[in-house]
């Protein structure tokens, strides 16, 4: 589907903003409505294009974040302070204004629902995005694969989706989501703040025998530790999928 | 589609003084960002091969010590990756391919490089000869990282930065163009920045 839709190259279209939601301090949805989308797999993302009014122009990779939906694409987008196009998504655009995008692109770090093996996801930060399609296409295909996502991120509200991920966590569909935090926990909270290390992956992810497809997703350092611990806890290094999410501004 | 760029109200952008040697649709960064599909193999040198491989199946393989005898070359050099960030004046130092391909009998027009895990990519013969690329083992004066792609990577920086395959073990020369990893997955064939061969088709 996708990539048929490759084969004769990729179009820019011009979609419009339906909605916008504040996830985070930091970071925003986009709903876009993009009249004749060819529709995408979890997991593969897009380009964004805006242009100045004299020609200008800049372009923007970003993560598609919902499960295939006719014309319907969400974006997150985390806002850098010094960015150059996330700025614009963040806070310069409006409902109704357009939107320049072409995808979807990339076919590697994706799930299908016809994957029926059990499934660990590893996110780090703004990286739990395309991770997020992957979530949403396995309810919405109605899978029923094994699905854990382990989620570190810096401090409790710094969860992009979190009503969103704890209702689906309790809702008994088969997904088990932990929540690590690096700086700031909440109180209570079991574990001291800290990075993922092995005792956490243990406890927090399936099991190597169980041979999971792991994707993992995040900021380069915390992907390179999260898949080097994956392959120290047994996991074949064909399994583990990656991707950096880096900052782009 | 849309032939006509739309115009996105209120954007200004970030204008960059260097923007002679900035290929179309790319910024400059000031960091060096990883990009990669799969962990980081960790290759011990002393198992380290690197694999010349001709279109009639002739090859010609160097362990690391045989590499390293070969004579190396610096190169200051741009490099622009398909996820639009660029990087001035990078520092390399690397065996050129030209000297790995010296005495090879061969009429291939094409090659695929090969990555430990797994990883290929392929290239136009020609855009690896005189002088344009090289198999790299240095990064601004120090050992390659295997982040980076250590032991040794191919270095072909007039091409978008997926064509310098990562973990390099070595080259198959083909008569026929193949698509690589990124290339099957679709990301185009060439990927000449300054023409911005992204994606098929472009």
């Amino acid at each position: 589907m996708a990539g048929a839709a490759l084969l004769g190259g990729l179009d820019w279209r011009a979609g419009s903003v339906l909605e916008r939601r504040k996830e985070t301090a930091s970071a925003y949805t986009l709903v876009l409505d993009v009249p004749h989308w060819p529709g995408h797999d979890a997991g593969q993302h897009l380009d964004v294009r805006l242009t100045a009014a004299d020609g200008y122009s800049a372009s923007r990779s970003y993560s598609i974040a919902n499960a295939t939906q006719g014309d319907r694409v969400e974006l997150t987008v985390e806002e850098l302070q010094d960015g150059e196009v996330s700025p614009y998504l963040a806070e310069g655009i409006g409902v109704g204004d357009p939107l320049e995008v072409r995808g979807p692109i990339g076919g590697w770090f994706v799930w299908r629902p016809a994957q029926l093996e059990p499934v660990q996801l590893i996110a780090g930060g703004s990286g739990v995005v395309p991770l997020m399609a992957m979530i949403r296409s396995r309810a919405l295909s109605g899978s029923r694969a094994p699905f854990r996502l382990l989620y570190s991120a810096r401090s409790p509200d710094a969860i992009i989706y979190c009503d969103e991920l704890m209702m689906r966590a309790m809702d008994g569909d088969g997904i088990a989501i932990t929540f690590a935090y690096t700086r700031m926990i909440p109180e209570g909270w079991p574990r001291p703040p800290r990075r993922i290390d092995a005792a956490l992956l243990t406890e927090a992810t399936i099991p190597a025998e169980q041979k999971p497809s792991c994707y993992v997703c995040g900021p380069t350092p915390f992907v390179e530790a999260a898949a080097n611990l994956l392959v120290a806890a047994g996991h074949d290094a064909d399994r583990i999928k990656t991707e950096r999410f880096g900052p782009t501004g | 589609m849309a032939d006509e760029k739309i115009i996105s109200k209120g954007f200004v952008g970030h204008r960059q003084a260097e923007a002679t040697k900035l290929p179309p649709g790319q910024y400059v960064t000031h960091d060096f960002p990883v990009l990669s599909a799969t962990p980081t193999p960790k290759i011990p040198l002393e198992q380290w091969a690197f694999t010349l491989t001709t279109e009639k199946g002739e090859t010609r393989t160097w362990n690391w010590q045989q590499f390293r005898a070969l004579a190396s070359e610096r190169v200051k050099t741009d490099i622009h990756c398909v996820t639009r960030w660029s990087k001035f004046d990078t520092n390399w130092e690397g065996v050129a391919i030209d000297s790995l391909l010296d005495g090879v009998e061969s009429n291939a027009m094409y090659a695929m490089a090969h990555s430990y895990g797994g990883y290929t990519t392929n290239v136009p013969l020609a855009d690896l000869r005189e002088g344009k690329a090289w198999v790299a083992f240095r990064f601004d004066g120090k050992d390659l990282e295997p982040e980076h792609g250590g032991p040794a990577r191919l270095l072909v920086p007039h091409l978008y930065f997926w064509k310098s395959a990562k973990w390099l073990n070595g080259l198959t020369l083909m008569q026929k163009d193949e698509p690589g990893f990124w290339e099957r997955l679709g990301y185009n064939m060439y990927g000449d920045p300054w023409r911005e061969q992204r994606y098929w088709g472009d």
